[in-house]
Parts: structure tokens; C-alpha cells; sequence
């Protein structure tokens, strides 16, 4: 079969406890780009038992269409049922594309389902862009267009590859949460609804679930914040530190961290250190707060998608770092900016 | 009963990392070591074997070079010890790295396969769940904790939020997270027993129900369009504004930056 046969942006939806995760709508956003470049739809991929009210959701937030399988096997996630179902879903409708989240679900699912259909699956991507294969016309090899580019990081973040799937359809990729933007829900708007059947078949890949168990919330790792409020001896007193937790209230996945010296002044545990002798922290967004900013300190945040400095000496070194630096009395400006993001976040 | 646990040689990435001149990595300057969650995923397997005296192979494909984490594997207590090894296997994807080792493992026998959740130095995760493809076997992913029980596994599968308690039929295939446990050390007696004890090393004619076509570099559907070393982080806008500017100023970068 050739490859021109294979059309269509499709993303997979998914969802836990019949409830759509985040990155479903990150993806339907980033798939829209993709889509007007290459002339074509989005397809949402919803996977589950009683999960067809879900596609609603989907429509609002931009899918053109929802496939959806709806069966008793897929109640719960487990590697084979939904690896038949998205294989089914493929092979039936053909998609150019296939988008899958990086998370604990999409990179057991995405990997499965590549291996399966036989063709190339590039994780973790940071960016997404149709474009031309090889990127610059080489002589001897045909250059092809319309080809999806995924850029990733790789070796720890210490390289950014370009990868490209030119022979082997759907091209897919698993993207990392939160780096790709959602559009505004538009209400009413409906996306056409197909439900597909295939047949899931047990077999000896089908697993038992014995136990389900929810995290209990009060155990905080810091390294898994998506935003952290960090402080240092700038900060001044463990009391202060209220006002960095107002502060990470303001964000999803918000957490306080700290520096060495707000650990030595007893202010907070060493659970919550940043830095060479504490943890490496990836958040996306990290907030230095009266952190002079040594290298040691460094060390451990430098990898932040965006680092926000506030410190009242212009020549602190976390400013070197700092992709906005606010020099200035953090008293003054957290307590505004907390109120300025709960005012945001109201009308939102 | 059998163990395989696969293994890679991956450059330590916490020592730091150093370019060439030309902006490439400089891989062979840099301490080359068992990848941790691998290294886990040998644990467990050693835990197995000390409770049931279940048979440990440990298996890598990589450089001749790669002989050395085998070696650390056995001194750690691992029975036998294979190397897949060849230049045409070269510049493989996760697709044919995945066919590569499933058609050495067919030459094994394997009640139970583990293998790392992921490497420190490509960062997929796919090379686990994709070997279980192509052998035809249940896979969990994720296992904070495998427990044997007869002939089924039972295991703490992780998720962001919560945890699935899984049970699977023998011969399945899992991968491990580096907070499974804690490694053991080599013991001095296991070094020297282990450098006396002989490597099986494959090559391609070695592999089993594997075609040439799925191997190596041109054997991978994903190819390499460009890549770079990620340039040093700079300084950004720095501001000296009263209170009320500052904060207007932050929240204009975070609506362009649609993070409100």
C-alpha cells in the first residue's frame, strides 16, 4: 500500500477514571497546526468503557472528528486490549500522523502500538513541524515534503535531535505533557463522532489487575512540580515562606522549594533543597526567589524550561541564568504577583 | 526457573558531559556505565535468584567495550553472560534494536525477560515494551516492585498518580524503574570469578527469525534529520522597576508565554 493512502492528523485521547487527562487537549491544540499545514483534520482517538460523552469535550476543544471504542476490556488501562484497539483504529482508518502523550500510559501504549503497525515512533518531543526530508536537498536522495520533523531532547537534555519517519506510515510521536498549548474551549462546537468496534480478543497478553491504589496527596516530591516557588536566605524567616506557598498555589502542579541556606536557617526541610548537594529539579517554570544564585545552587535548576529571578541585588548571578529577572523587595512584588495570577486565574 | 535481564552500556550523564571541538559528544571521554535502570532490573533478578534459585543471563547489545558491564553484572552475582555484537547492527532505532534483541533472546530460554523502564542516553522507553512485541509476550511497564508467585508475576506497575497491582502469566516481560531497590555491590571474589567466566558473544548470523532488512541503521524507520548540542543557557531580560511595574511586566511575558 502506498503511502499517500495514509491522511489525517490523529491524537490519542486519553483518558482515566473517564476523564480526559490534560495532554489529550494539548495535543488536539498542537494536531490543529500540524493539520492547516497539511490540509487535512484532526482526529481524537478515544479509548475506553462508557467513554463516549468524553468526545463533547474533545469537539470544544477543537477535534474535527472523535473515534470512538467503547468496550468493557478497556475500563481500565492495561497494555493489550488498548494496544488492539489502537492498532484496529489504525489500520481501519490510516492516519498520516499518530500523536500519543508521553505519559505513564502513552509511553507503554505508543511503543506497543508502533512496534505492531511496524513503523517509527520518536519520544518525548518538545516540538512538532511539518517540513521537508532531508531538511536541506541533498543530491542522490530524494528530498520529501510534508514530512513531520520531531525535535526531542536527548542524552539527559544535553542534545536536541530532529528526527524524521519518511518510509513508514502513520508517522508517530509521543509528546511531553505540558509543552504544547491547548486552544480556548469553544462551546458548541461539535466534533462528527464515529464509533468503531473491533474485536478485542484475549490471549495470553491480557493481564490481571489486582489492585488499583491512588496516591495519597500530602507526599510531596519536588521534583515532580511543574511549577516551583523556590527561596533563599533573601527570603528572611520560615514565616516569609508563606508567601512563596500563596504564590505556588497560583499554579498547577505549584510547590515551594528552597536553597542550602534557607535549609541551614531551619526555614524548610532538606527534602526541599535545590542544587548540587539537594535534588535536580526540570520544572517549567522555576521561581528564584532572594536565591543569590551560586553555582552549586545552579546546578540543580539550570534545566527549567523558564526561570524567573527576584532579588534586590542587581548583580546576583542567578540574574546570568534567569530568563526574566525582576530586580527588586520581594515582599513587595510576590504578594502583588500572587494577587495578579488569582485575578487571572478568575477570569480564566 | 529463567531469567534474562537486558542491559546497556550508557555514558554516565551525572559525571557532566563533554563536546568535541565540532560540537559533537565526546562519548569516549566520558565514564561509561551500566544504565541504572537496567542495573535495578539485575537486582531484582538477583532478589528472584537468591529466594527461588532461579538462572540469571544478562544480555546487551553494543560495542565489544560493552564486555564490561557483563562483567559487573556476573560480579554482582549474574550466571551467563551474552554479547550481541556487529557492525551491520549499528545505528539502530528503537525498532531495530528491539528485533535485534528478540532475535537473540529467541535463542534462550526465559520464563521471564527484564529490562530497564529506560536508558539514560537516548530516553525512550520503547525498547522494553517493543521486545514483548516481537516475542509475543504480556508486558508491565513501570514495576516499582515484582514479586514471583507460582508460575505468575505480581507486580507494582506505576502510574503518575496511582499504582496498578499486576498479575501476569510466566513468560512475560518487565521493566524495571530505578526505584525497584537498591543494587548490590560486585564482591571482590565475584570480580575474579566473574573474569573468568566466558561471555557468549552473537553476531548477525546468530539471530533468530530476524530479517536484515529490519537491522541496523537501514533498518530503522526513524532517521536522524539533524541534531545539535543544546546551546548554553544566556542571561535574559533583566528589569529595575517599582513593585506594581515588575509584576505587570511578568504577567505581559506570561500571557505571551500563554502560561495564564
Amino acid at each position: 500500500m502506498g503511502l499517500e493512502e495514509y491522511k489525517g492528523v490523529y491524537i490519542y485521547a486519553q483518558q482515566v477514571d473517564n476523564k480526559l487527562s490534560d495532554i489529550a487537549f494539548e495535543l488536539v491544540g498542537k494536531a490543529k497546526e500540524l493539520a492547516a499545514d497539511l490540509n487535512t483534520e484532526v482526529t481524537a482517538v478515544l479509548l475506553g468503557s462508557n467513554v463516549k460523552a468524553l468526545a463533547t469535550e474533545l469537539g470544544e476543544y477543537g477535534a474535527d472528528k472523535v473515534i470512538v471504542v467503547d468496550n468493557p476490556a478497556l475500563e481500565t488501562y492495561r497494555t493489550e486490549p488498548y494496544a488492539q484497539a489502537l492498532v484496529s483504529v489504525i489500520n481501519e482508518y490510516k492516519p498520516e500522523i499518530m500523536l500519543v502523550g508521553a505519559t505513564a500510559i502513552g509511553r507503554d501504549l505508543g511503543p506497543t502500538v508502533s512496534a505492531r503497525v511496524k513503523t517509527g515512533l520518536t519520544a518525548d518531543c518538545t516540538k512538532l513541524e511539518i517540513g521537508d526530508f532531508p531538511i536541506n536537498a541533498m543530491p542522490g536522495q530524494e528530498q520529501k515534503h510534508n514530512q513531520l520533523l520531531m525535535t526531542r531532547p536527548a542524552f539527559g537534555g544535553n542534545t536536541i535531535a530532529t528526527i524524521a519517519c519518511p518510509d513508514n506510515r502513520p508517522q508517530m510521536a509521543t509528546v511531553r505533557p505540558g509543552v504544547m498549548q491547548k486552544l480556548p474551549k469553544e462551546a458548541g462546537r461539535a466534533a462528527e463522532v464515529i464509533e468503531f468496534n473491533p474485536t478485542l480478543e484475549e490471549n495470553n497478553r491480557y493481564v490481571e489487575i489486582m489492585d488499583i491504589v491512588k496516591a495519597v496527596g500530602n507526599v510531596e516530591n519536588i521534583m515532580d512540580a511543574k511549577v516551583l516557588v523556590s527561596g533563599g536566605r533573601g527570603v528572611g524567616s520560615a514565616e516569609n515562606f508563606e508567601m512563596l506557598r500563596d504564590l505556588a498555589s497560583c499554579f498547577k502542579g505549584g510547590m515551594v522549594s528552597c536553597s542550602r541556606a534557607a535549609v541551614e536557617n531551619g526555614w524548610l526541610a532538606q527534602d526541599y533543597q535545590v542544587g548540587q548537594t539537594g535534588k535536580t529539579v526540570r520544572p517549567q517554570i522555576y521561581f528564584a526567589i532572594g536565591i543569590s544564585g551560586a553555582i552549586q545552587h545552579v546546578a540543580g535548576m539550570e534545566e527549567s524550561d523558564l526561570i524567573i529571578a527576584i532579588n534586590k541585588d542587581e548583580d546576583a548571578p542567578i540574574f546570568d541564568v534567569a530568563d526574566y529577572g525582576l530586580v527588586g523587595d520581594l515582599k513587595k512584588i510576590v504578594p502583588q504577583l500572587t494577587a495578579a495570577l488569582k485575578e487571572a486565574n478568575a477570569d480564566a | 526457573m529463567n531469567i534474562v535481564v537486558c542491559i546497556k552500556q550508557v555514558p554516565d550523564t551525572k559525571g557532566g558531559v563533554k563536546f568535541n571541538p565540532d560540537g559533537t559528544l565526546d562519548r569516549a571521554s566520558m565514564l561509561a556505565i551500566m544504565n541504572p535502570d537496567d542495573k535495578a532490573g539485575l537486582e531484582a533478578a538477583l532478589r528472584i535468584k537468591d529466594e527461588t534459585g532461579a538462572k540469571v543471563t544478562v544480555l546487551t547489545m553494543g560495542l565489544p567495550k560493552a564486555d564490561a558491564i557483563l562483567r559487573e553484572a556476573m560480579a554482582m552475582g549474574a550466571d551467563d553472560a551474552v554479547l550481541v555484537t556487529d557492525r551491520v547492527l549499528g545505528g539502530a532505532d528503537t525498532w531495530a534494536t528491539s528485533t535485534t534483541i528478540a532475535g537473540a533472546l529467541r535463542n534462550l530460554d526465559y520464563d521471564l525477560i527484564i529490562t530497564g523502564r529506560q536508558a539514560i542516553d537516548g530516553d525512550t522507553a520503547q525498547v522494553g515494551p517493543q521486545i514483548a512485541v516481537h516475542l509475543g509476550l504480556p508486558v508491565i511497564s513501570y514495576a516499582e516492585d515484582i514479586k514471583v508467585d507460582g508460575d505468575s508475576v505480581v507486580v507494582k506497575r506505576q502510574y503518575e498518580d496511582r499504582y496498578h497491582v499486576v498479575k501476569a502469566k510466566m513468560p512475560c516481560l518487565i521493566t524495571a524503574l530505578s526505584e525497584l531497590n537498591e543494587p548490590r555491590y560486585m564482591t571482590p571474589g565475584g570480580i575474579f570469578d566473574a573474569f573468568d567466566k566466558e561471555v557468549t558473544v552473537w553476531g548477525r548470523a546468530d539471530l533468530k527469525d530476524v530479517d536484515d532488512s529490519d537491522l541496523g541503521l537501514k533498518g530503522s524507520p526513524t532517521k536522524i534529520a539533524k541534531a545539535s548540542d543544546k546551546v548554553p543557557k544566556g542571561a535574559g531580560e533583566k528589569v529595575n522597576l517599582d513593585p506594581t511595574e515588575s509584576v505587570n511586566y511578568l504577567m505581559e511575558k506570561f500571557k505571551e508565554k500563554h502560561i495564564i
